[in-house]
């Protein structure tokens, strides 16, 4: 690095260019050309955000964002954050964005789980098992996701009154209000449960980038170190007088009380995306172990190793490289697919800025956040796919 | 052995080969004994054939109201006595997906015939030699989503392979200005997208020029699918080796013609397949035109379930659009695989080609 002064120094040959030259080299042939074709997209963008400011003039809204301090009257069905109508429009969006969060992530992490499952089951030499697997695969795969959605909401709202409701194992209770099931949360203490997860991130990042400068970072060391971080986190939690309380739903008059609620909406949504995504991905996992030949599988059975070593050290890492950029691509698309909400009547982010742009009229500052936020999701989740891809994907070489 | 004893014993392995297997047949069996008995009680043993709503049971399906209600469900809102109309549409872009998919018809009247089929299927839609038009708003069912569906496929391809070289060419400023466009229009949802088509476009263009939701929605759907379609043709100009086009230019081909004669074809060779795999993938993200309110297959039979006649059939209704979509999509992914299986079959030397089917 130091030394490429000298280096430079040394080599003969033409002067390297300067920073015009460079940019003259990066902007590449047909100057001129370029510039008008640039210059039309701009004026038509130009013409388009001045005719819609003069169509707001003219109907009388005044543009910008200031109206996201104003007080939204309409109510949102459910919400992570408490929200009345009358709070502003920036807090109805946040609740619809945590929403959106909320059902991708649980939607990405069950597809993962169930479609890995899919996945292997369609790979099993039983005829029936891998047969019904290709059943459920083509069926999800070639019908429409909103169609399966609404099947999924027709269900939710079919099932019996809570009176009426039967328990699956005397705790989880499937009813035409939703889905009860039991839960644990913690409460008491200093601090609350979000204070403690944020403190365990903190904590397993900080080991983790330790272990990094002591270059001890393996997985076993990482997986310690952030087991590590949360028991610390939750035995300070524990510790400041907070107590762990487990509430199983059972009915009271006319309704269930305690546990957990997913509103049938939430309900209906979650299960199109899994089944939907998990069909994909357990295509992408048969994709990703089918393309580790058998003579991978035979030479680690020549070497002794047996099925359940096979599949850790040989053939896992191996179809990881393959299966991790099309999960990747799978996960952004159902971040994405998660608007269908809106169809649904589930107050995610587009369906909350589409009300927002009914009731203020403000359409168009409406649409920028909604882009503007799906974008910042998208980019953000494949720059770190691309970051994990690289660590898995094969060293040197040409890909 | 015979053909039936070969099957025996495959099943018989298959099934009960080791004692994991045995154990997973008697498992799945008994999951299917929990689910299939009440769905056939419903599809089949409790379902009404025949007669109106009031035969109808709770128990069973009502079939009757598909029969009554298959033709609103297939042409929605479209007036009754010009329904031969929005037939003939579905019938002609039939044909022209039947010719694109046989690799014989290949070629320039191919090309041609697309352009001229979009406007025949709109004058056949929007009523021309009649007395009055028929606005877009009265179109509906699966004319409607195979209409958008071919328009925007074939319109958006163009546009693909324009952002596709220019993703990949050597010049910044058009480089530049296309990959924020493709990553601009594959990160947003396609319902953000319609959403712009609806409430954006109509503030955004003047009075003059101000075009009905159908158009407007078709302009907009036409622009972003581009971008992905343009994503799967830069894959394809991606395999073409460099020798290629340094080949053609030491021929004395000018850049349009390189593209255009030798790398173009190479790489559409490629894609094929991928693009039949994006396209039935948009065939099922046209039933999104609900979003909008535009009676799409889909939303024409939740419109039918609603007839205050037959309300609340929604399952029935929901079946039949099901099947289509399966109808459709099943068979177009089987023709992507078997063309895969061709193309692949014609470039690669016979050896090569064996040792494929080989493995």
């Amino acid at each position: 690095m130091s030394d490429r002064r000298v280096f430079r120094a040394v080599v003969p040959g033409p002067p390297r260019p300067g920073a015009f030259g460079k940019v003259r080299a990066w902007w590449g042939g047909w100057p001129v050309g370029q510039f008008a074709f640039l210059a039309v997209v701009a004026l038509f963008a130009a013409l388009f955000v001045h005719n819609v400011l003069e169509t707001m003039a003219r109907i009388g809204i005044l543009p910008g964002f200031g109206f996201l301090s104003n007080s939204a009257n309409f109510e949102i069905g459910e919400s992570p954050i408490a929200f009345r109508a009358g709070d502003t429009y920036l807090r109805a969006i946040l609740a619809g964005l945590l929403n959106t969060l909320k059902v991708s992530l649980l939607g990405c992490l069950l597809a993962t789980i169930l479609g890995v499952a899919v996945g292997i089951a369609g790979l099993s030499r039983n005829l029936l098992l891998s047969g019904l697997v290709r059943w459920y695969i083509e069926i999800t795969r070639n019908t429409p996701l909103l169609l399966q959605l609404f099947f999924w909401m027709g269900l939710a709202k079919a099932l019996p009154a809570p009176r009426q409701a039967a328990a699956l194992f005397g705790t989880v209770f499937l009813t035409n209000r939703g889905i009860y099931m039991p839960s644990l949360s913690l409460e008491g203490g200093v601090f609350g449960l979000p204070a403690a997860l944020a403190l365990a991130g903190t904590g397993a990042i900080a080991l983790l980038l330790a272990l990094r400068a002591a270059r001890r970072l393996t997985g076993r060391t990482g997986l310690a170190a952030v087991i590590l971080a949360v028991a610390a986190a939750f035995s300070l939690l524990l510790l400041s007088g907070a107590r762990p309380v487990a509430e199983i739903p059972a009915l009271s008059g006319f309704n269930i009380r305690g546990g957990l609620n997913l509103s049938p909406e939430f309900a209906a949504l979650l299960t199109g995306l899994v089944v939907r995504f998990s069909a994909l991905i357990a295509e992408i996992v048969r994709a990703g172990i089918q393309s580790v030949g058998t003579g991978q599988w035979e030479a680690a059975r020549a070497l002794g190793l047996h099925d359940g070593q096979i599949i850790r050290l040989v053939v896992l890492p191996q179809a990881l490289r393959v299966i991790t950029p099309l999960t990747t691509s799978s996960y952004l698309d159902l971040t994405k697919d998660s608007s269908l909400a809106v169809a649904i009547g589930f107050p995610d982010l587009v369906s909350i800025v589409n009300t927002t742009a009914n009731t203020t009229g403000q359409s168009m500052e409406a649409l920028i956040i909604l882009i503007g936020t799906f974008l910042a999701i998208n980019l953000s989740l494949s720059a770190l796919m691309n970051a994990y891809n690289n660590r898995v994907a094969l060293r040197g070489g040409t890909r | 052995m015979t053909a039936a004893a070969r099957t025996l014993a495959t099943l018989r392995t298959g099934l009960f080969g080791t004692r994991t297997n045995t154990l997973i047949t008697a498992a799945t069996l008994l999951v299917l004994s929990q689910i299939l008995p009440p769905l056939l009680r419903w599809a089949v043993l409790d379902a009404t054939f025949t007669g109106d709503a009031g035969a109808c049971t709770r128990e069973g399906a009502c079939w009757a109201f598909v029969s009554a209600k298959l033709r609103f469900i297939l042409f929605a809102f479209y007036p009754p006595d010009l329904q031969w109309r929005p037939a003939l549409v579905i019938l002609l872009i039939a044909a022209i997906l039947t010719a694109s998919a046989l690799p014989r018809f290949w070629g320039r009247t191919l090309l041609l015939a697309w352009p001229l089929t979009i406007l025949a299927c709109w004058l056949l839609l929007e009523g021309a030699f009649t007395a009055t038009p028929i606005p877009s708003n009265q179109w509906g069912g699966l004319p409607v989503t195979l209409f958008v569906w071919a328009v925007c496929f074939a319109a958006a391809t163009p546009v693909a392979v324009l952002l596709a070289l220019a993703r990949r060419s050597s010049l910044g400023g058009l480089r530049t200005f296309s990959v924020l466009y493709i990553e601009l229009m594959r990160g947003t949802p396609m319902v953000g997208i319609l959403y712009v088509a609806m409430l954006i476009l109509p503030m955004a263009l003047p009075d003059a020029l101000s075009f009905d939701k159908m158009l407007r929605a078709i302009f907009m759907v036409t622009l972003f699918w581009a971008a992905y379609i343009a994503e799967v043709i830069r894959a394809g100009l991606q395999a073409i080796p460099d020798g290629q086009r340094e080949a053609a230019t030491a021929l004395g081909l000018g850049y349009w013609r390189t593209q255009r004669l030798v790398i173009l074809p190479q790489a559409f060779r490629i894609v094929i397949p991928g693009m039949v795999n994006l396209a039935i993938g948009f065939l099922l993200a046209t039933s999104l035109l609900a979003v909008i309110g535009i009676f799409d297959l889909l939303n024409a039979a939740r419109a039918a379930a609603t007839d205050p006649q037959w309300l609340g059939f929604y399952n029935e209704a929901y079946i039949v659009v099901a099947l289509v979509y399966f109808a459709i999509c099943f068979s177009a992914s089987r023709y992507s695989r078997w063309l895969e299986r061709r193309l692949t079959a014609g470039r690669q030397p016979a050896g090569a080609s064996a040792a494929a089917r080989k493995e």
